[in-house]
């Protein structure tokens, strides 16, 4: 993969200096506005995350450790975790007060949330244009899907270690490459005439995008943050298995059946995943230890949280914010 | 690989099964089995039965 194209002035830094052209000192991170919708913060953060993933062509691989860039990166995360904490608050209290069992308590989350209704409209609605943007938004994350999860594994014991080996073993393809899910997805951006390759969009995708990316990589690559990657995750595969079902009938009609492939695969997984994810991996985490059910639900609120923002800017890029059934995102 | 076959019923959901080769489905069809474990429909309302396709919380929402 190749350098992205820089957009400001820190995510400038970063791709010069990866690219052996850098200036000596970092600029300022602490910017005034928001942290999920400035692009420049979120490519920056792209960037060094991705020296821990697949790295960049004509890039050091010992530059992942870069204590430079590793100080920026934490200057950055403090930024995008604070607004995510702020943004979510009130929405984290009501859940940790709801009592019951963990489980029903990750699924009642996703299931109450009233987001935007995206795939819905990419089932009736949409023009094939517009399913190609969506699932160029989306290729960010899915080409690598299930990736930064795979850094939660070492971080769990016992019975929750078990259940994310179990999903991850699904993710990536039960014994047989072609089921992996992540070049499953490539197949899928192949068949709508879309480039697969892993990073190719990285330079048109949204500051969203890239944060619903960077959040994940967050939560797997800073070990304190381990539960709220799980109640991530689990939320992540609790809104997909419907949205998949109504994905693939939008490619059925608009003539692109060859792309379902991956949204068939994920209608039954993840009606499988949302269960083990849910039941399995956050009702054992918080049963170890009961003090972290809160940063599940963190987890939860902040998946469900971008989630909306994303479907937000799509259906209003689309002209759809006023369709009968689309609401605007809780706050 | 053998091993016990394990159900786990999930309130309101799917039954799980792990360490099944093959699922009977009602007409006497076969499923071969082909992830680590999978979610049986138990609201009979699926549309790929016998396999869990999330129809259950449409059904939830029914009754609310």
């Amino acid at each position: 993969m190749h350098l992205p194209t820089p957009c400001g002035p820190v995510s400038s830094h970063v791709i010069e200096s990866l690219s052996g052209r850098g200036t000596a000192s970092a600029p300022a991170t602490a910017g005034g506005g928001s942290v999920l919708t400035d692009r420049d913060a979120q490519l920056a953060l792209w960037t060094t995350y991705e020296l821990s993933f697949r790295g960049f062509e004509g890039v050091d691989p010992s530059r992942e450790w870069d204590i430079g860039l590793i100080e920026l990166r934490l200057a950055l995360e403090s930024r995008f975790e604070a607004e995510l904490r702020a943004v979510t608050d009130e929405r984290v209290v009501a859940g940790v007060s709801r009592d019951g069992d963990v489980g029903d308590l990750v699924l009642a989350l996703v299931q109450d949330d009233d987001g935007p209704h995206l795939s819905s409209y990419l089932r009736r609605d949409a023009t094939a244009d517009q399913m190609r943007d969506y699932l160029r938004e989306r290729s960010v994350q899915q080409l690598k899907e299930s990736d930064p999860q795979a850094f939660l594994v070492p971080r769990l014991q016992g019975a929750a270690k078990v259940a994310l080996a179990e999903l991850q073993y699904d993710e990536f393809g039960a014994g047989t490459p072609s089921r992996l899910h992540q070049d499953m997805y490539a197949r899928t951006l192949a068949a709508v005439g879309l480039e697969p390759a892993y990073g190719a969009y990285v330079d048109e995708v949204s500051a969203i995008s890239l944060a619903s990316a960077n959040v994940m990589s967050m939560f797997a690559l800073n070990r304190r943050l381990v539960a709220a990657g799980v109640g991530h995750f689990a939320a992540f595969e609790a809104s997909s298995s419907v949205p998949s079902r109504r994905v693939s009938a939008g490619l059925d009609r608009l003539g692109l059946s060859a792309a379902a492939e991956y949204f068939d695969e994920h209608v039954e997984a993840d009606a499988v995943h949302e269960q083990v994810a849910a039941r399995d991996i956050c009702g054992s985490v918080v049963r170890e230890d009961p003090g972290l059910l809160g940063e599940v639900v963190f987890g939860v609120i902040c998946a469900l949280h971008l989630d909306a923002l994303s479907g937000v800017e799509l259906l209003t890029r689309f002209g759809a914010m006023d369709t009968p059934g689309t609401h605007a995102a809780a706050s | 690989m053998s091993r016990a076959v394990r159900l786990q019923a999930c309130p309101r959901g799917p039954v799980l099964v792990r360490g099944a080769d093959v699922v009977v489905d009602a007409d006497g069809a076969e499923h071969a089995v082909t992830r680590p474990v999978v979610a049986l429909c138990a609201c009979d309302r699926s549309a790929r039965k016998p396999w869990c396709d999330g129809t259950h919380k449409a059904i939830t929402d029914d009754r609310r």
